[in-house]
Formats: structure tokens, sequence, C-alpha cells
């Protein structure tokens, strides 16, 4: 007996797998390449998504010009985070540069609160819900996952097929060797940040489209996104990919089953066996 | 085309070179031997901009060195191959041989220059999609020297290059870097296997203890007994 509900919820879970995994492509970048965790990752996402909203729910922009600034903005914040605030603790203790991008982390979200207040904002954008056959999918999700997908295929097109790209893979295997080729360690580090900060950027993009914001969201995703990066493999691109897709479907699935916040005891009840049984994620390492 | 003039240098308080004077004209394939701890490395690492020297110029073509930024090397047409291969482990031997061509003025020669590395080096062809830890070491060396190559530089610097290679692959390097100073090269060779790198560099330098003991053509250091001493402490 063919369960439409059934199958709804595995679509949703891969929908949601998509804008997890382009979330994780982020975090795992910087962790990867500079060996630096962004704890502040997700509150760079929630400014942007302040961005957006400012930018076009308040002050009437089009959207396509709200999300190119937004992404452009978290770029620039990116490479500031890692300029002023990542830079002078590169070479200190790991606890430290934890500690370092928590501060920010609070610091967002105090400046985030003073400036925009505590009520949930909305976007206000709201697209039909497609109908295919007895299934119910709703388009916003459909389209920040097929934008989320372009976003991860271009940045895989970008690391494997440009100089810069390859640099960007190269130095986080030896990094003392790349000035012998004329590359400058510090500039592909701003560089690579900036990347993140726009990765950032797109997420926030998708991720207002569908949810309210409010000062303190980054604690509703952020330790989700980190939680997927460590199952994948810290630092490794496609285990974050992977891991994302796993997540998402015990989530759905799981919620589909039981009730909907089992989904997420569900999930991390697997992340925690999954940690148990590789305890350095399941593809282990950095890419 | 290198110059070196009273060179010295060290790390804090410790010293490891003492005015070390050489030369490299374009063309010559010169070799820096000398013991273990006698500060081959130092000197490398200074040529290379890995440390400042103390005291004394490096010149290359006329250009004072001694405060270019590691980075800038390589525009100055100085490529240097690190001991131990260093190449990037998850990347293609082709992708390593990009790296080497990444300033602006090499990607715009690549497919000319890579077609010469691979006429070179015919077995890096072969195994140009594989990852570059999977290649035996004697290929990592080629890959190398390969991927120093591509930035078309003017002097290459070998380290050690066969260090931790089988006696076999020795030969081969070796062979390899004849070759090059057949066809024009100009090579700094720092090498332990005094034998071996004489019989293929024209000129060589003796560096004991941080000061050059004795220089020559290759013929006249193989016959004199101070190689004996520094080596066998005869």
């Amino acid at each position: 007996m063919f369960d439409v509900f059934l199958l709804e919820a595995v679509l949703n879970g891969v929908l949601f797998g998509g804008i997890l995994a382009l979330l994780a492509l982020g975090l795992n970048l910087i962790f990867g390449v500079i060996d630096v965790v962004w704890i502040c990752y997700a509150e760079l996402i929630m400014i942007g998504m302040y961005a957006v909203y400012y930018l076009h729910a308040v002050y009437a922009l089009p959207l396509w010009l709200a999300f190119t600034a937004c992404i452009i903005l978290v770029s620039l914040l990116g490479a500031a985070l890692h300029q002023f605030v990542i830079r002078p603790v590169l070479s200190a203790e790991p606890i430290n540069q934890l500690l370092v991008t928590g501060g920010v982390l609070f610091l967002l979200q105090g400046t985030a609160t003073l400036a925009f207040g505590v009520e949930f904002k909305n976007l206000g954008v709201q697209l039909p819900t497609l109908r295919v056959g007895e299934l119910y999918l709703s388009t916003t999700r459909l389209i920040a996952f097929v934008v989320a997908l372009l976003g991860m295929i271009g940045m895989y097109l970008f690391l494997t097929r440009t100089y810069l790209g390859t640099a960007i893979r190269a130095i986080s295997q030896d990094r003392s060797v790349m000035p012998l080729m004329g590359v400058n360690p510090r500039r592909i580090f701003l560089l690579t940040s900036a990347l993140g900060g726009a990765l950032a950027g797109l997420s926030a993009c998708l991720l207002v489209l569908q949810y309210d914001i409010h000062p303190a969201i980054g604690l509703s995703f952020g330790p989700v996104v980190f939680l997927v990066c460590v199952l994948g493999g810290l630092g490794n691109i496609i285990g974050g990919f992977v891991a994302a897709f796993l997540f998402a479907q015990f989530v759905s699935v799981g919620g589909y089953f039981f009730h909907l916040e089992w989904g997420y005891v569900l999930a991390f009840l697997f992340f925690v066996a999954a940690m148990f049984w590789r305890p350095r994620g399941l593809f282990g390492g950095r890419l | 085309m290198l110059a070196l003039n009273n060179v010295s240098a060290g790390y804090g308080s410790f010293q490891a070179l003492f005015g070390v004077s050489l030369e490299i004209k374009a063309g010559e394939t010169v070799a820096v031997i000398g013991p273990n701890g006698a500060g081959k490395t130092t000197l490398l690492r200074a040529i290379s901009r890995l440390i400042d020297p103390s005291a004394g110029e490096m010149l290359m073509e006329g250009k004072l060195l001694n405060r270019v930024p590691q980075h800038e090397l390589v525009a100055h047409g100085i490529a240097h191959v690190p001991e131990n291969r260093r190449l990037f482990p998850r990347l293609t031997v082709e992708e390593n041989l990009r790296m080497g061509a990444f300033l602006p003025a090499a990607r715009a020669k690549f497919a000319q220059r890579l077609q010469q590395v691979y006429a070179l080096f015919p077995r890096m062809q072969e195994r140009r999609r594989q990852p570059a830890a999977t290649l035996s070491g004697g290929e990592q060396q080629m890959c190398a020297i390969g991927r120093a190559l591509m930035s078309g530089p003017k002097l290459l610097l070998l380290d050690e290059p066969s260090a931790g290679l089988a006696p076999v692959m020795v030969q081969t390097i070796f062979e390899v870097v004849r070759t090059m100073s057949a066809e024009g090269y100009t090579v700094l060779i720092v090498e332990q296997n005094v034998r071996q790198v004489l019989t293929i560099a024209h000129r060589g330098y003796l560096l004991v203890t941080g000061r050059i003991k004795s220089s020559g053509t290759s013929a006249e250091l193989l016959a004199t007994d101070e190689i004996k001493q520094a080596y066998l402490g005869m």
C-alpha cells in the first residue's frame, strides 16, 4: 500500500537536506582550510537574514537586489571576521579561537537585539504550494533546494577548475609550501573567509524565505549545522554533504512516523550512535 | 645569476652560517655538499627566504633578495624544490603541476610548460590523474621538480633530491638532473650524496660547520682530501 505521506516526508527530508548541506559547506570550508571553527557562523546568517528583511520588506528594494546585497554583506563580514578577529589568534590554542568567535556570537546577537528588537519578523514572501498528484510540496522549499544545489555545484566547479580554488584545496593540505609557488597564504585565508561568508549569505537568503527572523535564531539552527559537520567529519566537504541529507531524512521521516519533535530526537540519537561507531565522523578528517 | 656575499644566518642566538660566499652563473649546475649539520639547509632557507640573513647580501641577477617576502621569490625567477618533496597529497599530479604555475605570468604558459614537463617526465603524464600520495618516492620527486619548473624559473633550488629514495630511484633522479643540466637549466643542488652529485654538477662548494671549506670544479673537489675528511673524518 503506497503511502503518499511517507513519500512526502522523504521528499521534504531531501529538500531540508539541501539547505543543511549548503549550511554545512560554508562551515566545513572554513575549518578545512583555515582550521578554525566559526562558532558565530549561524549569527552571520542571522545578520544576513535581517539585511534581506530590511532591504526588501522595509525599504521595498526588489528581492533579487536584497539577496545580492545580503551575499555581499555577509561575505565582507566573513572577511572582516578573519582579518580582525581570527588572524590575531591563528597561532594560539584552539580554545582561544573558539572563545573569540564565541564572543562574536554574543556581540552579533546583542547588536541585533538592540538594533532590531525581539519581535519575530517575517519577510512576507508567500509562494503557492505545489501539488503533484496527492503530494503537496512547498514551492519555497523547492526553490531553496535548487538554489542550494546550484550553489554547491558552483563551489565544486570553483574548487576544482580554477587556480584560486585549487590553491584553496592545496593550502588545506600543506600550508607552509604555498609561498614557494608564489601564493601568499594570508590572501588565500582571506579569500576563503569571504567565500565562507558568501555561502552563509546565500543560506541566509534561502532561510529568510522560509522562517521568521529573531536575534536568537542562530541558536536554533547553529548547533544543528555543527552537528551535521561533525557527523560527516569536520572539515570534510563531501562528508558534510552526505551527513546533511542523512540527518535531514532522520528528522523528516522520524517526524512522520512518530511525533514531529521526535524526528529531531531520533536524528540526535543517530548522531550519538554514529559518534560511538566513528568518532572522527562518518568520513573522517579534512578534505 | 645568483650571488651570496658573506652571508651569515642562524636561528636566534644560534648561528649556522658564517660569512658564506658563493655564486652561480647562468646554465651552471652547482652542488653544495657537506656533512650533516653543516648548514646546507640553513643556506637554502636563507635563499628561499624562510629566514632572514643576519649579515651579507644575497643577489639574484643583481637584485637584492635579503628582504624579499617568501611568496615573491618565484616572481624573481627562483623555484625551490623542498626537502621531502612536499607535494599536495590529495591533489592529482596535474593539479600539483598546476599549482606550480600559479603566478599570472606562468598561467599564460601553462599548456606549453605542461607539455615540456611531460616530455621530461613521461611517467608524470601517465599518472597525471592520480593523487600525488599514490606515487612512489622517485615519482614524487619528479613531480616536485616538475611543479617547480612550471613557473619557468631561471634558477632551480634542489634540496636533497635523493633523500629517502631507493638506490635505483636515486640513479633516476640524478639522471633527470643531468638531463636538465644538459638542457641549460641553472641548478643549485644541495646533496648528501657526494659522489653522485659531483658527477652531474659542474662545480661544487663544500660547506662544513657553516663555512665554505673548499670549492672548485667537480673533478677538483672529488680529488681533494678535504672531501674525505669532511665525510669520513679521515
